[in-house]
């Protein structure tokens, strides 16, 4: 059978239409609902004023910063509402710093952003209420996360000076959209890797440990034998010399 | 003894106290045995009673660890974990971890045991590593004693053992991560390293036998063998008698100190619980080692922050600072330098320490026995060897938290590494160095206190017009510490009977001449005599003589 020069073309088409399409239903990063024109508006208003000189006017990315076009508004929401944007100095990381903008400002820029193309949406509250199932969540989260952010989210080193910050004080809704969109050197946990029951899990686990305070006394930061071996060493050897000292001297 | 007590023992019946005291003696001759150990004197220092820190540390935990192994159960079959902590009920874990976290969550009293069990280990191999450091540094290791160094230092090694196999035992993730990294090294050794550890965890790690085995060498085999070694150390303390620190009428020959009946058993016990107290204060406040947070073990997943207990840090350190890309092939065989440099390292560092005693009497040639301690400052080279080393430790012992340091003084892991290779070599050379010169400074400034007294910082005009600056001679107690050490000298190499030089004799005298060709003599009696002759308030700076490169000509 002799085959038609642009059978392979149209073959390659339909396959990468049909990837393509069913990537997009599957993992379901097309934002549910659309803010509204008005709040687009304020949002690209504030993005002008705010954001443009790094993301470019139509946040197509510039010099200093990346491209927004797909991000979606939950990148927005954490980026912003953590107070990592805007961004201040250069380094390996940009740190949290006290919040910038109202919440109402920062929904404005999320709407905006999420009107250039789809991407992740700010997440339903059903997933942050912390009353998934916490052993799941913890299971997941040593096999996930753990690696970087601490079994207890202690935080960690990464190479070059950059880091995985401690999870205490992340608000559910922050640590969902981190999970989502993959700020900085984290890596994106879709909805495809890890289910929005996952996330829920997860979210569960890490509100149990920051509520519950450690049962067996102080926790000395949580970050492991080190902090115990220092404290053994200046406190405890210290207080035992301490008396050593005090049973050795002459009586007067 | 009153004399009330005296005439009841013969004349009135004894109470039951001294009945029983009698029957014991008539059967036992008990006192016999503590007239002669009772009359044992021990001198009274607070640097002495750093090894009964570790011996108290001991004791409490054979006590707190008996009564875990009531509730600790050696398996790693699967269960469900439906005990008390929310976290992981339903979770699947081993036996091992289960039991773990119901001696934590769900025994009585269980929580504050395994704390005070973990927290008296750290203290067991911290107290012990500082009293090695304290008889290093006062040259109590010489003749006779350099043998219960070797058994301290046995001591010492059995306790990183003990710990690390404790640390095992939980078989959370933070153990079984420590575990792997025993497993890696074993395997990295070239031809035996594979079989080894396959024989170790009963096949592919992590099997289902390493935690029972680690169990038995936890609870037995390595108690059993440091009981028996703290038996032969104190034995050989005893039959050595204790070292002490120079005073007047303290020689190479005699004790200066309290008879151990009663005063020094009033106070050893007393001290006990006091150490005691402090383990307890602190494993009631502090957590340690909150197994419920790393879940079970999963060879999968590893925690950030995932270190050993600090006395195996050094090696764990060893292992991040050693360089990558130096790996060798032969007949297609890896050999991973990464593991077999940091554990030749380590066994070399061992066995210098080890062997120090050694190394140190062939250098001096000294065959005389030593009971008068040395101040560190009268032993420049040893002090500034014992520097070095300890720089060195303490260097490969920070290499394991490199990441922690990274992340809490924001820096570059990358380049917290680089600077502690850097400081891993050229560290010990510095901290040799410095500390050389400050002891030979320190003994300089000796010399000049026995010469000319010490500085008061009275000015006082003369009825001539000078002004002086009054020195207060030093008391006799004072005098002794400052001038009672030995003064040893280079020795040279000489030709044998054949009329020639061997390897070993060059080579002993060309140590022998870093450890003492730079040397300050102690002040002799007719130096002493010479500057205290007419007696004025001593105004003249004199420059101490100082012997340098007195084995030249």
């Amino acid at each position: 059978m002799r085959r038609r020069p642009w059978a392979a073309g149209l073959v390659v088409f339909l396959g990468l239409v049909l990837s393509g399409g069913g990537y997009a239903t599957a993992t379901n990063i097309v934002q549910a609902e659309a803010g509204s024109p008005v709040q687009v508006e304020e949002g690209r208003k504030l993005f002008l004023a705010n954001c443009a000189s790094c993301h470019g006017t139509n946040g197509e990315g510039a010099i200093g910063g990346p491209s927004l076009i797909g991000v979606g508004a939950a990148s927005v929401d954490f980026q912003v509402g953590t107070g990592r944007m805007p961004g201040q100095g250069s380094g390996p990381q940009l740190r949290a710093k006290p919040v910038q903008f109202t919440q109402e400002q920062i929904s404005a820029m999320a709407a905006y952003v999420a009107s250039l193309a789809p991407g992740p949406a700010i997440p339903d509250e059903e997933y942050l209420r912390g009353d998934g199932d916490a052993t799941h969540g913890g299971e997941l989260f040593r096999i996930n996360c753990a690696m970087c952010h601490n079994a207890v989210g202690a935080g960690g080193a990464l190479t070059e000076g950059k880091f995985a910050p401690a999870l205490a004080g992340s608000t559910p809704k922050h640590t969902y959209e981190a999970m989502v969109t993959g700020p900085q050197n984290m890596p994106v946990f879709n909805d495809a890797n890890l289910t929005p029951e996952d996330k829920k899990d997860i979210i569960t686990y890490l509100k149990y440990i920051e509520d519950n305070d450690s049962v067996a006394g102080f926790e000395l930061g949580s970050i492991g034998p080190v902090a115990e071996g220092l404290f053994t060493w200046i406190f405890g050897l210290g207080f035992i010399i301490a008396i050593t000292v005090w049973l050795g001297a002459k009586s007067n | 003894m009153t004399n009330t007590t005296d005439t009841s023992t013969t004349d009135a019946k004894p109470g039951f106290v001294g009945g029983a005291a009698n029957y014991l003696d008539e059967r036992l001759s008990v006192s016999a045995v503590l007239k002669g150990f009772g009359r044992k004197v021990f001198p009274d220092h607070w640097s002495f009673m750093l090894g009964e820190v570790a011996l108290y540390s001991f004791v409490i935990l054979v006590l707190s660890g008996t009564f875990l192994t009531f509730f600790y159960q050696p398996s790693m079959a699967e269960v469900e974990y439906n005990g008390s902590y929310a976290p992981l009920k339903g979770a699947q874990m081993s036996i091992a971890y289960a039991s773990s976290l119901d001696i934590s969550f769900d025994i009585r009293g269980g929580l504050i045991m395994r704390q005070v069990h973990h927290w008296a280990a750290l203290l067991f191999v911290a107290a012990a590593g500082l009293h090695m450091l304290r008889v290093f540094f006062t040259g109590a290791f010489r003749k006779p004693r350099e043998l219960n160094w070797v058994v301290g230092f046995l001591l010492f090694l059995m306790g990183m053992g003990a710990g690390f196999t404790g640390y095992s035992l939980p078989d959370d993730l933070l153990s079984g991560n420590g575990l792997r990294i025993i497993d890696g090294m074993i395997k990295g050794i070239p031809v035996i390293g594979t079989a080894f550890s396959s024989g170790f965890f009963g096949g592919e790690f992590p099997g289902t036998e390493v935690v029972a085995r680690l169990y038995s060498l936890h609870i037995m085999i390595l108690p059993a063998l440091i009981i028996v070694l703290i038996g032969v150390h104190l034995m050989m303390v005893i039959i050595h008698k204790h070292t002490h620190y120079s005073g007047p009428g303290r020689t190479d020959d005699n004790v200066v100190g309290y008879p151990l009946m009663p005063v020094y058993v009033a106070k050893a016990g007393g001290f006990f619980f006091l150490v005691f107290g402090v383990v307890a204060a602190i494993a009631a406040t502090f957590t340690i080692n909150p197994i419920w947070n790393y879940g079970p073990y999963d060879p999968s997943p590893v925690s950030a922050g995932t270190q050993p207990d600090w006395y195996i840090g050094w090696l764990d350190g060893a292992l991040r600072l050693a360089p990558s890309g130096w790996d060798i092939s032969i007949f297609g065989y890896v050999i991973p330098m990464g593991v077999m440099v940091p554990l030749i390292v380590s066994l070399l560092f061992l066995a210098l320490v080890a062997a120090y005693p050694f190394i140190e009497n062939w250098v001096t040639k000294d065959k005389r026995e030593h009971h008068v301690l040395d101040r560190p400052r009268n032993a420049p080279t040893r002090t500034a060897i014992g520097a070095a080393g300890v720089t060195f430790y303490a260097v490969l012992w920070a290499g394991a938290s490199t990441d922690l340091i990274a992340t809490n003084f924001q820096m570059s892991l990358n380049q917290v590494l680089v600077a502690m290779q850097i400081m891993l070599l050229v560290g010990p050379g510095i901290a040799y160095f410095v500390t050389k010169r400050a002891c030979i400074a320190l003994q300089n400034k000796d010399r000049e206190v026995v010469l000319h007294g010490r500085e008061t910082g009275r000015v006082v005009r003369l009825p001539h017009g000078e002004y002086i600056e009054v020195h207060e001679t030093v008391d006799k107690y004072e005098l002794w510490k400052l001038i009672d050490y030995k003064d040893y000298q280079p020795v040279l190499a000489r030709p044998d009977s054949n009329g020639k030089i061997s390897l070993s004799n060059r080579l002993r005298s060309a140590v022998s001449k870093i450890y003492f060709e730079d040397r300050i003599a102690p002040v002799s009696k007719a130096e002493y005599e010479l500057a205290h002759a007419d007696h004025a308030p001593e105004a003249v700076e004199e420059k101490p003589t100082r012997k340098r490169k007195s084995i030249d000509a």
